[in-house]
């Protein structure tokens, strides 16, 4: 019920109703403007609930907004904003929130206690999976996710500051007005859509003045300040090492028109205030969870913030002062207070209201929505009729964050609550009512205080005024459960109840963190916020020990729910990893050609030709166009290290295994790096340009790698050695060019040809490219006669062109990886398929490239017993017997009469192919003794494709063993 | 986590790639005999407490950085450069 009709209105909708509401206002307050109290089904009972609570703490509330991959569940009603066309619906109900079939549950509740399913669904085994968990499953529950792929954007932020002041009630405005007058860099983030906490729902003053205008006045001014950012809809989540808070900001504004829901916030702040306020606990008494049972600050939110009256007949219980509020406030409305019920006998209240001191409510009734409530008072009992009862339990600060780095909170016996242990997140101090100091007064003194400390810290001088506020001390004597006929709630959210907690302990599940796995109070999407501090109260009665000695469960980040989409923003599909793309990549996608994913390269698979319909023949052709005529590939993604320096050369023979120091000027060399354990880390070639000058080229997996290494290697193991490196992959396009016409056709694009004396295998250079300095070296990863050409990036797409154009006159073209590989595999030519980590230089039959006559990474551990000897697995060729068996990469290799079992596996393949050159299946693989076995047949077995094949080991070069190809 | 580069300043976790032990930087003769380099390749404490690890500047100046931090309290004392500490 409304108490004035409201200036403005929008049309929402809950489960298809259209319902009025004022638009910002939460969609829980617009429900009890409707007098709609049924708004949800519990978890696991499917019990009629009704908003409890006015904040992010909602136990009950919990509904899903939107529909279809839109849809979001679990969103709290009380923190939702009412707009336009709004759907809401309601969760965890069939066929409808009223009649709910699953409510069948409720009367067997007295089976489906604590522990029920471990007791019960243990036998036989094979049910649990397909029967007892899925039945289960659909039973409880609260929302459901749509299934489909989230349409919704997000964002991620970060933020940088002096002091960030958690939290926008009195303390945190007096804090960040404090900080930021004397001039600190200041944010400050509060959870609500507007900033002023606790002051928004109350009826106080502050210097004579409302709190609201107050409030008001400060927002103006702080909003003026450049030195200051305010941040609403935004949750601090998170309290993480050396000053980093998550905070999850909820964004407004049209989520269709690209607006994001949500935008993650990483903030580093120098110093932190928390002032989170704190939050009212309810009381367990028989049936507290119907509709209409709510707390009792909230029930005043509503009254005073947003002009609804959650009742017609309200009635109050509750074991401290602070409650007496609500119905003082109530009445000054023209509410009915039907009853203040205070538990204490020595409670001083005044009001023109019936007043119960010493009673206790021991009853509730009705079906969908509370209608009466029964209290046992001066020894009898009286019913009351009501439609609202607003509990209040005292008051549990909002310690959560402090704890997120292992600190425990402290027990304070006067206010019967715990309070943040100080220090417990290094550069984090506590001010207000998360720190036990409840009074308006205590709050502004205390904000401005710390704020003023902090400021000084800094260096900067704080000038401290407090405003006159209400300073009424908060009494409170514990009631944590009343004993009576029924299940008393603790955890809403989870319906866990008194009795849950006594089993438990009864079961001897007595240390507070095995009560919270037992029963699953605590975890459930609001993490027992309201709930832990009534729960261990009752464990610590049925167990017989003090509350501190029960001590709480473990606050951990987040504080609310969040999104995983959130924390992720623009990681999703593209944004997952950057894309690398070569010089020649628009001119290849002209061509139809597939990309494939290299790191985060991308490069053709095959380059497709019309009447071709299946990669092979693609991949066939582009084979020949290079054994046979001419072919071009980009090689810009092979990572390329500029090295430069006097010791250049020194650096290259401490790196590589063989000797680069004695190249000549002018020439290319292969090389083998190791890891310093022993093992292959790379190959590749590396150019001398000059005395002090060289280009190493990398694959185009190991370049970050590589480049790493040579950084280690310069900076931490060898700073005597005067070179310096630095990758140029990215500035040059480089392109091989190979096959038996390779020469003639760089002789149509080089200013000068090219001839065999002056550019012999293995040459380098620069050279004129049409008229642009480039550089070229002979070297040839397919067995032809080839080379590598490369220009500053920019001229890399129109150098493609042209040599592709040229290619094709001459009856050769572009080819891609596919081709690229099997021209590889024929000539033996290992990949990291081959170097996958495991592999040491005797493995690929390179051990005497580990020059004798140095020092190098990886030499003392590659001559270790284990990583030498014929017991080592071996690169070898593999042929096929029959000339149509498809070779398997990754089978395992047998003796021809071995059982295919793991112990008799003598090895493996890596690399497979068919060679259109010698019209048979080929493979590259490690066999034990590999080397001293070309000409045995042995057996080839992928289990998991479920092949055998007889193979012939054979020696890995294949195709031209003498190399006179490449030199011709 | 931040790290102070002494070349950039302090910067974020997400610019560098860490490596593991310092130990690292004493690379043993190559004559040094299998147990030293067994020691120097594979075998590294797991204190709870304070460690010097190597990172590597990636995102940022390129430097190999010896920092100093300690694992259970998470904070970070001090970033040298790796070049300095070994000369």
């Amino acid at each position: 019920m409304r108490l004035e009709a409201p200036a403005q209105t929008v049309t929402f909708s809950f489960d298809g109703r259209k319902l009025q509401g004022v638009p910002g206002e939460p969609v829980a307050a617009a429900l009890l403007a409707n007098d709609i109290r049924l708004v949800a089904r519990s978890f696991k009972y499917h019990r009629p609930r009704g908003v409890m609570s006015a904040g992010s703490e909602e136990q009950n509330a919990l509904v899903t907004v939107g529909r279809g991959a839109q849809a979001e569940p679990n969103v709290r009603a009380t923190t939702l904003e009412v707009s336009e066309g709004l759907e809401v619906f309601s969760q965890n109900a069939w066929p409808s929130l009223r009649y709910d079939m699953m409510a069948v549950n409720d009367l067997a509740a007295p089976f489906l206690g604590a522990g029920f399913y471990y007791k019960t669904f243990m036998w036989p085994r094979s049910f649990w999976e397909k029967l007892y968990e899925p039945v289960i499953r659909r039973a409880a529950g609260l929302g459901a996710l749509s299934g489909k792929a989230n349409e919704d954007t997000y964002e991620k932020a970060f933020a940088f500051c002096d002091v960030l002041v958690i939290g926008a009630g009195p303390s945190g405005l007096m804090a960040a007005l404090t900080a930021a007058r004397a001039g600190a860099d200041v944010i400050l983030a509060d959870e609500d859509t507007a900033m002023g906490g606790r002051l928004l729902r109350e009826s106080e003053k502050i210097d004579g003045q409302p709190a609201v205008d107050w409030v008001h006045n400060v927002l103006a001014e702080l909003g003026a300040m450049n030195n200051v950012r305010l941040m609403t809809r935004t949750s601090v989540t998170g309290a993480y090492d050396q000053g980093t808070y998550a905070a999850l900001e909820t964004v407004t504004g049209d989520t269709a028109k690209g607006k994001p829901l949500n935008c993650f916030w990483r903030i580093t702040a120098k110093h932190a205030v928390l002032c989170a306020g704190a939050l009212e606990r309810p009381i367990a008494f028989p049936n507290n969870d119907r509709p209409g049972v709510m707390m009792a600050s909230a029930v005043r939110a509503y009254l005073n913030r947003w002009g609804v009256a959650p009742g017609k007949a309200v009635t109050i219980f509750c074991n401290n002062d602070d409650a007496h509020r609500t119905a003082r406030d109530l009445h000054a409305a023209g509410i009915k207070v039907a009853a203040l019920i205070d538990s204490r006998d020595d409670a001083k209240i005044d009001g023109d209201f019936p007043i119960y001191t010493g009673a206790q409510v021991i009853q509730t009734k009705g079906r969908h929505g509370l209608s009466g409530i029964t209290i046992s008072h001066n020894g009898g009992t009286r019913d009351i009729q009501t439609d609202c009862l607003a509990m209040s339990g005292g008051w549990n600060p909002t310690v959560h964050l402090t704890c997120h780095m292992n600190g425990r909170p402290t027990w304070r016996e006067d206010i019967a609550s715990f309070v943040p242990t100080p220090d417990s997140v290094p550069g984090m101090v506590t001010a207000g009512a998360c720190n036990g100091s409840f009074s308006t007064a205590d709050c502004l003194a205390e904000g401005a205080a710390v704020a003023a400390d902090l400021a000084r810290g800094l260096g900067l001088k704080p000038k401290v005024t407090v405003p006159v506020a209400d300073d009424a001390a908060y009494a409170v004597t514990p009631l944590w459960a009343v004993p009576g006929k029924g299940r008393m709630w603790i955890d809403f959210q989870n319906d866990v109840h008194v009795k849950d907690i006594k089993l438990a302990a009864q079961e001897n599940f007595r240390s507070v963190e095995h009560m919270k796995r037992y029963t699953t109070q605590g975890m459930a999407p609001d993490q027992g916020k309201s709930s832990n501090v009534v729960a261990l109260a009752v464990l610590a009665d049925a167990t017989g020990r003090g509350i501190p000695e029960t001590g709480t469960t473990t606050f951990r980040p987040p504080y609310v729910p969040v999104p995983i989409a959130a924390m992720g923003a623009g990681s999703q599909g593209k944004g997952f990893a950057p894309e690398r793309f070569t010089t020649s990549h628009k001119a290849t996608v002209a061509r139809a050609a597939p990309m494939i994913e290299a790191g985060l390269w991308y490069r053709p698979s095959y380059f497709p030709q019309a009447g071709e319909t299946h990669w092979q023949q693609s991949c066939d052709r582009e084979v020949g166009f290079v054994r046979n005529a001419v072919g071009v590939c980009d090689v810009s993604t092979l990572g390329k290290i500029d090295i430069q320096g006097p010791d250049a050369g020194a650096l290259l023979d401490f790196v590589y295994t063989n000797m680069f120091s004695t190249l000549k000027t002018g020439r290319v060399r292969y090389g083998l790096m190791l890891r310093e354990d022993g093992h292959v880390l790379d190959d590749g070639t590396t150019a001398r340009l000059a005395e002090d000058h060289f280009v190493m080229t990398t694959t185009t997996a190991a370049a970050g790698l590589v480049m790493r290494h040579l950084e280690f290697v310069l900076q931490a193991l060898r700073p005597d050695l005067n070179a310096n490196v630095i990758s140029v992959t990215e500035q040059w396009a480089q392109f091989a060019v190979a096959g038996p016409k390779a020469r003639d056709l760089l002789n149509a694009v080089l200013d000068q040809p090219l001839d065999e004396a002056t550019w012999p295998f293995m040459a380098c250079g620069e050279v004129d490219v049409a008229g642009v300095k480039g550089r070229l070296f002979r070297i040839s990863f397919s067995g032809e006669h080839a080379y590598e050409v490369a220009v500053p990036a920019r001229y890399g797409e129109s150098l493609f062109r042209m040599l592709t154009a040229q290619a094709e006159v001459m009856g050769g073209g572009p080819y891609g990886m596919e081709a690229l590989n099997v021209l590889r595999i024929e000539k033996g030519f290992i990949t990291h398929a081959e170097i996958h980590g495991r592999t040491t230089a005797f493995d690929i039959g390179m051990g005497r490239m580990i020059s004798a006559k140095k020092d190098c990474i990886g030499k003392s551990a590659a001559a270790r017993p284990g990583l030498v000897g014929d017991e080592r697995q071996q690169l070898v060729g593999l042929k096929s017997k029959g000339a149509d068996n498809v070779l398997m990469a990754g089978a395992h290799l047998f003796e021809t009469d071995a059982a295919e079992t793991r112990v008799n596996s003598k090895g493996y393949t890596t690399s497979v192919c068919y060679s259109p050159t010698l019209d048979t299946h080929l493979a590259l693989g490690f066999l034990e003794d590999g080397r001293a076995r070309h000409g045995d047949v042995i057996k080839l077995r992928d289990h998991l494709r479920d092949i055998t094949e007889e193979v012939e080991v054979c020696d890995p070069v294949f195709f031209d063993p003498t190399g006179g190809r490449a030199r011709g | 986590m931040r790290i102070t580069c002494p070349n950039c300043g302090e910067r974020d976790r997400r610019e560098f790639y860490y490596q593991g032990d310092a130990l690292a930087l004493s690379r043993p003769a190559s004559d040094a005999g299998p147990e030293a380099w067994d020691d120097y390749l594979h075998n590294r404490d797991n204190p709870a407490g304070d460690t010097r690890d190597l990172w590597f500047h990636e995102a940022g100046c390129g430097a190999w950085l010896v920092v100093e931090r300690n694992t259970v309290t998470h904070a970070v004392h001090k970033a040298t450069l790796a070049e300095k500490v070994k000369r």
